[in-house]
């Protein structure tokens, strides 16, 4: 038993090094340094406090992504409608405060409902994908895809379109909302809001309970193991696939909801910036595990930060920090697939199994489970 | 080509699948295998097929030995295997289907046209032979299970198959197309081909082989020439009577539930006009080879399956005069909700969530309502292993509250299964409970489920165990071909008079309809279609 | 608008949707097979730059293709080698690969942006380019369209002529039944994952050698073909002309965007660019539409007739991908 937990960590260290291995590679092709690359990312980062502020600015729509993503994880699915969500949290946002910005309600009263309709515009989008799974039988990696292209498209019609700035419609977005609108920042020149930083601690706190502690939460983890199983047993599924795709929703609303309140204080074309994405990338290379995901994601985000100053320092892009964040999860994943290919995927020879095993009136060997990019688990019944 | 099995083994862990068989198959004749399910008979064809490899022994073809490593290695060898669902790509069309792995005919050199005309010019040649009527560009999905058969065979006759090996052919196919396949075998085997014919069906048995082999625990345990004699034959591949336990004859209790002219429609198989009335405290069991249906039935009880026709009627009212609650096409929850639980034959795979603990099933099961926090959102972990520790003491679970129920063995998988059952319960409907479970466990699973008859909980069970349905039903239906019997008595059954009527004889008892249904192997559904007569 | 710029126009739309002709028969190719590239966008961008970046560096078009195409099998036989001998899952590896391409992309191509390589040439057919109307529309083309036009050809006749092409849709259909006649199931798929990877590599060269000539990284509007290309193919149901003509329409809807926006100020370009998506969504739908259980307890409850008659019409409206699509094969 410990001869095994040693070797997971033996493979799993294995592919981190492979990962830096890759990444120093990648940095020798490009002819760039790759001690000063490294060592650049770092200051970049944590150099100053500015930038050390900047990436908890980075870290909150980050983790609030990734802490949705547990939940659709968890019940298994792929849900890569996250970055529409997020945009669609963005946009119900900016709706709510365009709508009361003139009204003579508290601020701070406008702030809560302008962020409870983000969250409630990524909810409404992320149903739409988990509608079409279980009603539509749509594959939720195509569903998701396709929305999130619709929400990219919704998005900038909005500000090239309604939503325009007077004059000439502009790629910075649509107009900026008076400072009253702003979640306070610690510093004017800052970007950090600490009622942001907060708000994504009690999001990562709300998933790791709900998840680990929670009825539902074990109901979720039971579907995503084995749907058929967890039908059985009572747990009403399709439900249970809407309900996660809500719940991801809102946090990805939130992340938008940040976004506009906190950090951009507008509707900009990117307001999810590939966030979405990213926490996809997270929530895999934690697999799945809520503990390590808010470090890890702190991480990623500083990788973010500290790449931004890499063209001028080094003329570097600045997606080094992308392609270290794509060799840590591809070799993860690849050092996973080695590990489980030389250990055994856990676990001995299941006697039962054995004895439930060939018998059966000639029935043909290696059946194999149809799956095409459109099956769901479980659908409404 | 004579084939000879000698001293054939096989083991998958500790199960011993085939225990030194040996066999000896005569050219130009056709050979049934006999046997119950579990028997050998599928793992000893793969043997012979190429796809799995047996752990000692061997296999000659006309006294030479031979290494046969895969299924493609057997059919070069002359070995061709017709499997109960026949591997095409209903997908495609016939021609193409027929095309696929030959490389354009025996013995060429694969090519990279299709060389559709040589091929579609083979197969009309060798379709007439036989008097098929197969339309080469026909799609493959448009057919029926025989002509799936037809194609195959032709198939395999193309790749120069010597030998044949058919795995139970006849399930699901109508009497025409039976007939048909009878008669190209007769043909075939008078041409110098070898067929091996591995059913459960006693009569076509009985019709088409010159010699019957039969399985039993996956031993050869006997065999035999024509003529035949239906006894002996069931003798060998049952067993014989057993002394029967001191059995606790059940007094049926009120009507629980009414399953009245209901209809079904499975892969390959469509049932009409089963009726079933169960009482409290009774035991009911089905028995019938694998796939004659019971699955397809006992799913419809639970609402797991929905019914093409008739009606599922639960009786809600205590005092069981009165009220009737039609639950024909409302699903599993709904049929839990009134009672009604069903334990599936894959524990793992059906039954349980691998990677969760016990304790988390019984909370899984249990609800905040069972554990006591009704409402509440978050689990009282200390209640829940409380409840976890009593259910493990009080079904004797060989495992910890933290133990995943992968690392459980399969009798304590069940044990589990049934732990996590509610209290109480209506109906009970269990597919195969003690299946690969010792004696030990299986005695246990028994006295449990009694326990719940004793409370005045039906139980329905699937059982390939002709003992076990036996010793603890009360009454029994056998499974035929889709067709049921009524319910017998099980204290007047005899093991003689079961398997008989699971391998298809003496269905005449219960009236012309049936017999001449079970006499065809079909369904009643498609007799009526084919015009068949008494 | 005159006849003139109609068929400019619709020259153009040729010339523009090439590249993705490309990708979507590599894709169709690999997906027949069983295997999902989710990498297709990283896959592209990269290709593209490095293909420019090949031909750049040596002057040569050919090698530049090369490059992209090499580039394309490789990453491609990443995603195979991660599902097939790893067993770990194609949408996972695929997902990531297509941002860590992406990036790298981005990041290897830094020193090039900018500025201006070799492009392929116009290469018009004597006597068939002067002919009127077809002649602008089909034979004004440079050597990679023609090839496009040709491809969707050759896939086809693969496909459904050849004696490998039945085989392929065998492995992609029921594994199981392949493997029983005979074929080599995982070397297959390694090998139409491959080939696949390379057409795609293909595609990204042919955008910054030819259609969008040179690179300009995140502004080079390449971020997003690769999903396009994903939907089309499922759009295209796995058939080389249905694929194609996927192509062709989404790059008339982008070029009609294109033509109308001065025309209607009202509409959005936007809406006319994403129109792949809510098509694909629409065929994922339509293709599942009959397998949803309440659908079919829906149908349980009709009378036999009416029930085989809407089971038969739900059946044909399908264009099923293939079986085993996504699926590892596992012997035993």
């Amino acid at each position: 038993m410990r001869d095994r937990r040693l070797s997971r960590f033996a493979f799993q260290a294995g592919g981190v090094l492979f990962a830096l291995l890759l990444t120093t590679l990648v940095l020798v092709a490009a002819k760039a340094p790759p001690l000063a690359a490294f060592a650049n990312l770092l200051r970049g980062a944590f150099g100053t406090w500015d930038v050390s502020a900047n990436v908890l600015v980075s870290w909150v729509p980050l983790i609030l992504v990734t802490s949705g993503l547990l939940v659709t994880f968890t019940v298994g699915l792929w849900n890569i409608g996250i970055e529409g969500q997020v945009i669609l949290g963005g946009v119900f946002t900016t709706w709510a405060l365009r709508l009361l910005q003139g009204s003579s309600l508290d601020p701070t009263l406008i702030l809560v409902l302008a962020v409870l309709a983000g969250m409630a515009g990524g909810a409404l989008w992320a149903l739409l994908a988990g509608a079409l799974k279980t009603f539509g039988g749509v594959n939720e990696i195509f569903g998701g895809l396709g929305l999130n292209f619709v929400a990219t498209a919704l998005n900038l019609w909005l500000i090239f379109g309604p939503w325009k700035r007077p004059g000439v419609a502009s790629m910075s977005g649509t107009v900026p909302f008076e400072p009253r609108l702003w979640l306070p920042t610690l510093t004017p020149e800052s970007r950090l809001a600490p009622a942001s930083v907060v708000i994504a601690l009690l999001a990562v706190a709300a998933v790791f309970a709900l998840i680990q502690g929670t009825y539902f939460g074990l109901r979720l983890k039971a579907v995503g193991r084995n749907a058929r199983a967890a039908y059985v047993l009572g747990v009403p599924t399709w439900q249970h696939l809407l309900a996660s795709f809500a719940l991801c929703g809102l946090f990805a609303g939130l992340a938008g909801a940040m976004q506009v309140t906190a950090v951009y204080h507008r509707l900009i074309p990117s307001i999810s910036s590939g966030y979405g994405y990213l926490g996809l990338m997270v929530a895999m290379l934690v697999n799945f595990n809520v503990v390590l995901a808010a470090p890890v994601a702190l991480f990623f985000a500083a990788l973010n930060v500290g790449s931004i100053q890499l063209p001028m320092v080094l003329r570097l892009d600045s997606s080094l920090a992308g392609v270290l964040q794509g060799s840590l999860v591809l070799s993860v994943i690849l050092a996973k697939g080695l590990m489980e290919r030389t250990l055994g995927k856990g676990g001995g020879e299941e006697p039962a199994a054995a004895a439930a095993g060939p018998e059966g009136p000639g029935a043909a060997p290696a059946a194999d489970p149809p799956i095409s990019p459109n099956s769901s688990p479980e659908a409404p019944r | 080509m004579r084939v000879e099995l000698r001293e054939i083994t096989k083991c998958f862990g500790s199960l011993r699948a085939n225990d030194s068989i040996s066999l000896d198959i005569p050219a130009a004749s056709i050979q049934g295998v006999l046997g119950e399910n579990g028997a050998g008979k599928s793992t000893l064809m793969k043997v012979l097929s190429g796809f799995i490899s047996h752990d000692s022994g061997e296999i000659l073809l006309d006294g030479k030995a031979v290494e046969i490593r895969s299924p493609v290695d057997a059919i070069r060898q002359g070995i061709g295997m017709l499997h109960q669902d026949p591997l095409d790509f209903p997908p495609f069309r016939l021609i193409d289907n027929f095309i696929l792995g030959s490389h354009g005919g025996p013995g060429r050199r694969p090519g990279l046209g299709l060389r559709r005309k040589e091929a579609a010019a083979a197969f009309r040649e060798l379709a007439s032979r036989f008097d098929f009527a197969l339309d080469p560009e026909a799609w493959v999905d448009s057919l029926t299970v025989g002509e799936r058969q037809q194609l195959e065979i032709l198939r395999l006759l193309w790749l120069g198959a010597r030998v044949l090996i058919l795995d139970e052919p006849t399930t699901g196919i109508s009497l025409p197309q039976k007939e048909k396949l009878f008669a190209t075998l007769k043909k075939l085997a008078a041409e110098g081909m070898t067929v091996i014919f591995v059913s459960h069906k006693l009569e076509d048995v009985e019709f088409l082989c010159d010699r019957v082999t039969v399985l039993r625990q996956g031993r050869l345990v006997g065999g035999a020439g024509r003529p035949f004699g239906t006894k002996d034959l069931v003798t060998l591949m049952f067993g014989k009577e057993l002394p029967k336990s001191e059995r606790r004859r059940a007094k049926p209790g009120a009507r629980l539930l009414a399953a009245r002219e209901v209809g079904l429609e499975g892969q390959r198989l469509s049932m009409r006009g089963l009726n079933l009335e169960l009482r409290a405290g009774e035991v009911v069991g089905l028995a019938g080879m694998e796939g004659s249906g019971q699955s397809l039935f006992l799913g419809a009880c639970a609402g797991l399956v929905q019914p093409v026709a008739g009606s599922f009627c639960l009786d809600v009212d205590a005092e069981g005069g009165g009220d009737e609650k039609d639950m024909t096409g409302r699903s599993h929850h709904d049929f839990r909700s009134e009672g009604v639980a069903w334990l599936p034959a894959a524990r793992l795979e059906q039954g349980l969530v691998p990677g969760l603990s016990l304790t988390e099933h019984f909370i899984l099961a249990e609800g905040a309502r069972g554990l006591g926090g009704r409402g509440r959102l978050f689990i009282d972990r200390r209640r829940a292993r409380e409840l976890a520790e009593s259910r493990i003491a009080s079904f004797r679970i060989k495992g910890r509250p933290e133990s995943p129920v992968e690392s459980l063995s399969g009798g304590n998988q069940q044990r589990a299964l049934l732990a996590l059952l509610r209290s109480p319960l209506r109906i009970v409907l269990v597919e195969h409970p003690t299946r690969g479970l010792d004696i030990e466990s299986t005695a246990y699973i028994w006295g449990k489920l009694k326990e719940r008859c004793a409370e005045g909980t039906s139980v329905v069970f699937i059982s390939s165990d002709l003992d076990e349905v036996l010793e603890w039903s009360d009454r029994v239906l056998v499974f035929f071909a889709g067709k049921v019997s009524p319910p017998l008595d099980a204290e007047s059954l005899t093991v003689e008079r079961l398997g008989r009527l699971i391998g298809g004889k003496g269905w005449e008892d219960f009236g012309p309809a049936a017999a001449a249904a079970a006499a065809a192997g079909v369904s009643a559904a498609t007799a009526a279609e084919e015009g068949v007569h008494a | 608008m005159n006849d003139g710029i109609l068929i400019a126009g619709l020259a153009g739309i040729l010339f523009s949707a090439a590249p993705i002709v490309f990708a979507v028969m590599g894709e169709t190719l690999s997906e027949r097979a069983g295997v999902i590239n989710l990498s297709m966008n990283g896959t592209i961008l990269l290709s593209a730059m490095g293909g420019f970046t090949v031909s750049l560096a040596t002057g040569s078009l050919i090698l530049g293709f090369l490059a992209g195409a090499a580039i394309g099998a490789l990453v491609a036989l990443v995603v195979a080698f991660a599902s097939i001998a790893l067993r770990q899952s194609q949408v996972a590896v695929g997902f990531v690969l297509t941002l860590l391409c992406r990036d790298l992309s981005y990041f290897l191509g830094n020193p090039v942006m900018g500025q201006s390589g070799p492009r392929l040439p116009e290469i018009p057919i004597p006597f068939l380019s002067d002919l009127p109307l077809v002649g602008t529309l089909l034979f004004r083309h440079d050597l990679m369209t023609y090839l496009s036009f040709v491809l969707v050809f050759l896939v086809w006749v693969f496909i459904f002529k050849t004696r490998p092409g039945l085989e392929l849709r065998g492995i992609g259909e029921r594994p199981a039944a392949s493997y029983v006649r005979g074929a080599r199931v995982d070397g297959l798929r390694y090998l139409y994952t491959a080939l696949g990877g390379a057409l795609a590599g293909l595609a990204g060269p042919m955008y910054s050698l030819s259609v969008k000539a040179g690179w300009k990284g995140t502004i080079s509007g390449l971020d997003g073909i690769g999903w396009i290309v994903l939907a089309i193919t499922i759009f295209g149901g796995w058939k080389p002309f249905r694929a194609a003509l996927g192509a062709w329409l989404f790059a008339f809807l982008q070029w009609l965007g294109l033509v109308l926006q001065p025309v209607l100020p009202g509409v959005p370009s936007q809406v006319l660019q994403v129109a792949p998506f809510p098509l694909m969504i629409l065929t994922l739908l339509l293709v599942n539409v009959g397998d949803a259980e309440w659908v079919e307890r829906a149908l349980a409850r009709l009378p036999e007739g009416s029930r085989k008659r809407i089971g038969g019409l739900l059946r044909g409206l399908r264009a099923t991908p293939p079986a085993a699509l996504g699926t590892p094969f596992e012997k035993d």
